[in-house]
């Protein structure tokens, strides 16, 4: 995750063929070393965000502010690109589903994958490319100018003022994110299909309707809480750990998306699995599965 | 005698930075009510120095004591209530750029006497006219100051909880001799007006000379010996010009001496 440059050996580097295979397993040794270093220097930054969102909660108008540039001001682009890939997919999907002659089913399986799986991974894209890395500069901007040692120095806790106000909007607000994403690439694939395709309205929405259930939804805003806590605390993370100069903090800002980026879809796929298995543990057959 | 009792007392103090060790067994003592100038190069560790002893940065070995109590041995509450008896001015003033000059003069009151609203105001109004500004920048934000105002902003700020200790952070560095004499003027009202323990970190000699009862000089690890002490001054400022340190006298004339071996010709 961060480079192992921090662990010189004293006999490092070795010349010749051994050498060189030496130096190679030093340097994987000092690259996993970092790897193990970051992750703990991160469970302990989540810790300490955890136990200050317990013990003493923002103030309001940190966490409003907070809450409109992070929710609010994400709102059109979330909505925006969910129109457009509810649209996506019905022009993919189109071709297939005509060929079994199942066009009218194209609802179902539309509404199904922006509930499940591109609405909360589209929503938390999004927010970790337009909040994430913004979140990762100004906090990365905060320490090269030491606004945040002068936080300290003046007996504030900086993870209490600066990190849980930001921490707490992505994690109470990507769900609405979520749903609007959701709903907007519902209405741009039932849109598309009905308007563009010609698919008859009254059977793309009864079998949308019958496909779908209430599972689906909290399957997705359950995914989409935990995208945005790991948004908030890997970005957060980055800003504060930001390398000095102008170079650090576009490093920060980069490096808070990718991270959050990989960890999301990384995520998604426990998270399905886990989902999946608790549903079938409920409910042994599905009835959205084969009902319909 | 009340006057000579350290305030902060400094023991054996290590710093390292990764492979990079910066402070090596700084032992230093502050009594209460003196102005110190710690002095020294680029690179020194003068800042680093600082930091540890408002607890911002955690020494390898050794400890610096505040009015009788271990700075690193403090919980997070009691080092955050600590932190209120100092007040710490930074080289490019650290104002929170999202808020304006009245909010930042504002913050450590509403973070510590949140109760007391009724007072911030006017005392807000008190530490803007000690630095000498007009109520006309509250409003404004800090890229919209100069670097002098910024700076006089940032010793309102640093003055508004009353502390007991000023830290300084290369005060007049980046400004015009002028403003640099108008902020030296400060921080000697400040101190005969709050009878507070200054530290000022400077390498601006003049400004040592003017504000500072005594001078400390630090010499960069990497060019000392291991056995040799990081301290390579320590007295008042009167007999600074008498040391018989070469690199004490050619610091303080500003002399580069032997270190002109580093810059070779260019070919042209």
């Amino acid at each position: 995750m961060s480079a192992g440059a921090d662990y010189p050996s004293a006999t490092y580097p070795r010349r010749g063929i051994v050498g060189a295979v030496y130096n190679s397993i030093a340097d994987i040794g000092a690259a996993v070393l970092s790897m193990f270093e970051t992750l703990g220097d991160m469970t302990l930054f989540a810790w300490r965000t955890f136990a200050w969102m317990v013990l003493r909660l923002p103030r309001r108008e940190t966490l409003y502010n907070n809450m409109y540039q992070i929710g609010v001001l994400s709102l059109p682009v979330v909505a925006l690109t969910g129109t457009f890939i509810g649209m996506v997919l019905a022009v993919q999907s189109f071709t297939q589903f005509r060929a079994f002659g199942l066009e009218t089913q194209l609802g179902g399986v539309i509404n199904k994958s922006m509930l499940r799986e591109l609405g909360p991974v589209l929503a938390a894209t999004m927010l970790a490319g337009r909040v994430g890395s913004a979140m990762a500069a100004e906090l990365g901007t905060m320490r090269v100018t030491e606004q945040i040692d002068a936080l300290s120095s003046m007996g504030a806790n900086p993870i209490q003022y600066l990190v849980v106000p930001r921490f707490l909007s992505c994690l109470l607000l990507i769900p609405s994110l979520t749903i609007m994403a959701v709903f907007m690439g519902v209405v741009g694939g039932t849109a598309y299909c009905i308007f563009i395709l010609d698919i008859d309205m009254q059977h793309y929405t009864s079998n949308a309707k019958d496909f779908v259930e209430n599972w689906d939804l909290f399957y997705g805003v359950v995914k989409s809480i935990f995208f945005g806590a790991t948004i908030g605390l890997v970005s957060c993370y980055r800003g504060f750990h930001c390398k000095p100069g102008a170079e650090g903090v576009g490093s920060a800002a980069t490096t808070a998306f990718v991270q959050s980026f990989v960890l999301i879809i990384v995520l998604d796929l426990f998270l399905s699995i886990l989902l999946d298995t608790i549903y079938m543990s409920i409910w042994p057959v599905s009835p959205s599965m084969f009902s319909s | 005698m009340v006057a000579s009792e350290p305030i902060i007392d400094i023991h054996r103090l290590h710093v390292r930075f990764g492979q990079q060790q910066v402070l090596r067994d700084i032992s230093l003592t502050v009594p209460r009510g003196q102005t110190l100038a710690i002095i020294g190069e680029s690179g020194c560790g003068k800042t680093v120095l600082l930091k540890t002893i408002i607890g911002l940065v955690r020494p390898q070995s050794g400890y610096v004591d505040f009015d009788k109590q271990r700075v690193d041995q403090l919980s997070e509450r009691d080092l955050a209530q600590q932190r209120t008896r100092f007040g710490f001015v930074f080289q490019n003033a650290a104002l929170f750029d999202s808020m304006t000059v009245a909010e930042n003069i504002l913050f450590p009151l509403r973070q510590h006497q949140p109760k007391q609203q009724a007072e911030h105001k006017q005392r807000m109004i008190d530490g803007l006219a000690e630095v000498g500004l007009p109520t006309s920048v509250l409003t404004k934000r800090p890229a919209e100051l100069s670097g002098g105002m910024r700076k006089r902003v940032g010793l309102a700020r640093a003055l508004v909880m009353q502390p007991e200790v000023l830290l300084y952070d290369e005060p007049t560095t980046g400004l015009d001799p002028i403003v640099s004499d108008v902020i030296n003027e400060l921080m000697m009202r400040t101190s005969a007006n709050h009878s507070v323990t200054s530290i000022m970190v400077t390498h601006d000699m003049k400004s040592a000379r003017k504000v500072a009862d005594r001078v400390v000089m630090l010499y960069p690890l990497a060019r000392l010996d291991p056995d040799e002490p990081q301290i390579i001054f320590d007295g008042s400022t009167n007999q600074i010009d008498g040391s018989a340190d070469r690199r004490v006298t050619q610091f303080v004339r500003g002399e580069a001496g032997d270190r002109l071996m580093e810059l070779r010709e260019s070919k042209s």
